[in-house]
């Protein structure tokens, strides 16, 4: 009795604390990753009242998340599979939101002699006709299905020692580029933001082939009645606002702009855009 | 050595993200533990005492289950409390209470067979006695549970040290939201997929501190106990 008392004595000074108003953003890592969310949402949540809570995965995972009606709002940047989403009826009223870029990334010394080459899948080419090691997530993501599909342009199969799908996150994929000397896809927000670096670096952007537009996607509440629409339908109209664009094109990480906002074209926050992203 | 110093920095400041970290996590396993104890101990010791049809199967299984990956109880929880999962209308996936189910059910076979294997013995001891008394089954399992205490307490402790140490199942369950779902576990992951290996490693020193205080308390309140027994 008395080692529940000491658990129950442990538990208690804990305070359990949670917000009446929020809702849930499944979303992905490379917008959490980045910090994104952590300057945008209090900016949000002090207007509205209405929290925030994010859970960042990858952008299939994500989508398979709100399939199941276990979150009110999706965003995430992967087209064909936001559009599948919709059509399949379980999302409503996609907007476009910001962008950015993919890029590749890869050992310093270059072994691969990326440098120079412009369009993304020529570069890929030359990995694969050096042979040197490349970094697939292999995760369902929405960086793995742009890295598939760039494959496919390139007509290469990646299959073989060189090519090591891990199954895992952007940053599992550049802590492992790291260390063993490998390229692989990334994009541009967890590249900046990443904090192990080593002997990596950025040796391929620019190509318009590696556009990484993000959307934002509504449950839709006739397939899930307890989504919360209101809250979240008044997250989207913030961020496709004048004040929430604004605020995506103000976030810097080390400096760097890291997201275009692009749900207005007529606001022309494009002049705000990184030169780097196409 | 900078890690270390990262370490003791990150305490003195005291943030205050990282104690609604620390405390969520605390408040998350140890209440799991409790859970998980309050079924576990009388089974595994009813396990120990009694023979019932199905009582060797039961056994097998139960230590077999020591070896249940965390990312399989996450993943059937996550199953089960889905919006489209049996238990969906609850709508608890994503909060700490779905972490404290998945934590519970990830535990409870470690405290259910390091109860039995404590209360074995205990009980060929005291069997002829106990027969003798004619003691009611409550109070047999009271009698043993209690004197076996400080062994049930070690596997409690080792359940305990498996929930604050799982990322698996919490990161699943429970999203790994920030100021809401954040424990250290899931902050030490998020960390090294940023690439600060630092800082996830000075989390992780914080967090192996935590455990030693615990267990020390424990160990503390353990040997008073036994002290106040023998001067009795």
């Amino acid at each position: 009795m008395r080692f529940i008392l000491a658990f129950l004595i442990l538990i208690a000074p804990v305070s359990t604390y949670a917000e009446d108003r929020f809702i849930t953003l499944a979303s992905t890592t490379s917008t959490q990753n980045s910090g994104l969310y952590d300057y945008l949402l209090p900016i949000f949540t002090a207007k509205t009242g209405i929290g925030v809570r994010v859970i960042s995965v990858g952008t299939g995972q994500a989508i398979r998340i709100a399939q199941n009606g276990d979150a009110d709002v999706l965003l995430v940047h992967h087209r064909p599979s936001e559009d599948a989403f919709l059509a399949q009826g379980y999302g409503i009223e996609r907007r476009d939101v910001m962008y950015n870029d993919f890029v590749i990334i890869g050992p310093k010394d270059d072994p691969a002699k990326l440098a120079g080459i412009t369009r993304a899948s020529d570069g890929l080419k030359a990995i694969y006709d050096a042979q040197t090691l490349f970094i697939s997530r292999g995760d369902e993501s929405g960086t793995h299905k742009r890295e598939r599909a760039l494959w496919a342009d390139t007509g290469i199969v990646p299959t073989g020692d060189w090519y090591r799908e891990i199954g895992a996150g952007m940053g599992a994929a550049l802590n492992m580029a790291a260390s063993v000397e490998a390229y692989t896809l990334s994009d541009r927000g967890t590249w900046l933001s990443f904090g192990n670096k080593g002997d990596l670096a950025l040796l391929l952007s620019g190509d318009d082939a590696l556009f990484n537009p993000y959307g934002i996607i509504l449950v839709n509440p006739a397939k899930y009645p307890h989504v919360k629409i209101d809250m979240a339908r008044t997250f989207s109209d913030w961020m496709v606002s004048a004040e929430g664009q604004t605020a995506i094109g103000a976030f810097t990480l080390k400096k760097v702009q890291l997201f275009c906002p692009n749900a207005n074209p007529k606001l022309n926050l494009k002049t705000i855009c990184p030169t780097s992203v196409p | 050595m900078t890690i270390l110093g990262q370490a003791a920095e990150l305490v003195v400041s005291a943030d205050a993200e990282l104690i609604g970290i620390v405390g969520l996590s605390l408040r998350v396993s140890l209440t799991a533990t409790l859970i998980a104890s309050l079924l576990a101990i009388p089974l595994g010791a009813a396990l120990a005492i009694w023979q019932f049809p199905f009582r060797q199967i039961l056994i097998v299984i139960s230590t077999s289950l020591m070896a249940l990956p965390p990312v399989v109880v996450g993943l059937i929880i996550y199953l089960l409390l889905s919006r489209v999962g049996p238990l969906g209308h609850y709508g608890i996936l994503f909060t700490p209470t779905a972490m404290i189910i998945a934590q519970s059910v990830l535990i409870f076979p470690i405290v259910l067979a390091l109860t039995r294997e404590a209360i074995l013995p205990l009980n060929r001891d005291y069997k002829n006695l106990l027969d003798a008394w004619d003691v009611s089954p409550v109070q047999r399992l009271k009698t043993l549970i209690w004197d076996a205490r400080f062994a049930v307490v070690t596997g409690l402790l080792a359940g305990f040290g498996r929930a604050l140490a799982e990322v698996g199942a919490v990161i699943i369950v429970g999203g790994n939201i920030a100021g809401f779902t954040r424990v250290m576990t899931t902050t030490i992951a998020l960390e090294t997929s940023k690439g600060n290996l630092q800082l996830a490693l000075a989390l992780g020193i914080i967090l192996l501190s935590i455990a030693v205080l615990i267990n020390a308390v424990i160990h503390w309140i353990g040997s008073f106990g036994s002290k106040y027994q023998v001067t009795r």
